[in-house]
């Protein structure tokens, strides 16, 4: 080990005095490999300090509504990068639809998941709640779905509109997911 | 790497302040450097570096915001209170150990 002098302590820039940053994501998608990267993502971001919104529309609705949440499904199918872990041969799209293999896709996806002490997605979803984000449904998905405020995540703050979602998305980053 | 003086003894650490020789830390370092991010600890603060220097010591890794909770036991909510805005990297300054890897 290379020592230098003794110098006055650094101490780390963690931001504080920095203006606040804020990322909107929005989850339009209820496939369980979809779900993740926003989960990911804005737990990421919470712990560097940024403040996180959540809007959730179409399938994406999937991921906070209850009946749903604990059971998003992954599926081969139209995904041409699949193959097993370990190996780069990909598997034949057609397997994809055979009886049973999106079951068996989503169990050997929630395993990998879960060995790297990631949370399921109802778990995550509390847990991102728990560190400060705010979620918001979408208006137009939920009168589609014949869906209420009863069937969703209790952390959802309001059912909004587009514009309102313009509205609260304003000076903030935007990911598309 | 260049040695700095807290608390009255001198320590090693990176370009960015953190501490890089686990044996270096001792209470007093860690309430000189969470008084430099204007964090005065308190017992429960203590219980978080705690448990992140004894799980470091056994994973050979920083943990996560997760582990901490899953694991140390600490709910996820308090621990932005103790070290709010950025609590993985404030704790792990405290305790004198590397920010962690993990992304979740």
């Amino acid at each position: 080990m290379t020592t230098t002098q003794t110098a006055p302590a650094v101490v780390p820039d963690f931001g504080d005095e920095t203006e606040q940053r804020r990322i909107c994501f929005i989850c339009s998608k209820g496939n369980l490999d979809m779900a993740y990267p926003a989960l990911i993502m804005a737990n990421g971001a919470l712990g560097e300090g940024v403040e996180v919104d959540i809007f959730f529309t179409f399938w994406g609705m999937d991921m906070i509504n209850k009946g749903t949440w604990g059971d998003l499904q992954f599926s081969m199918l139209g995904n041409t990068a699949m193959h097993m872990k370990g190996s780069t041969k990909h598997l034949p799209q057609g397997l994809g639809g055979l009886p049973g293999m999106t079951a068996f896709a989503t169990n050997m996806l929630k395993k990998q998941i879960a060995d790297l002490d990631v949370p399921e997605v109802p778990e995550f979803v509390q847990m991102l709640h728990d560190m400060g984000a705010r979620f918001w449904a979408c208006k137009l998905s939920v009168d589609m779905m014949g869906l209420t405020k009863d069937d969703m995540f209790e952390g959802v703050e309001d059912i909004i509109n587009v514009s309102e979602f313009i509205e609260l998305s304003e000076g903030s980053q935007v990911i598309f997911i | 790497m260049s040695l700095a003086t807290i608390a009255g003894r001198d320590v090693h650490v990176d370009e960015e302040g953190f501490m890089t020789e686990y044996d270096e830390w001792s209470e007093e370092v860690a309430g000189q450097l969470a008084s430099n991010i204007a964090i005065e600890l308190t017992d429960r603060h203590m219980e978080v570096i705690d448990f992140l220097r004894e799980d470091y010591k056994a994973q050979g890794e920083t943990a996560t915001l997760r582990r901490v909770t899953t694991v140390g036991g600490i709910p996820t909510k308090e621990l932005f209170q103790l070290f709010p805005k950025k609590p993985a990297k404030k704790m792990a300054y405290i305790a004198g150990l590397p920010k962690p890897k993990g992304c979740v």
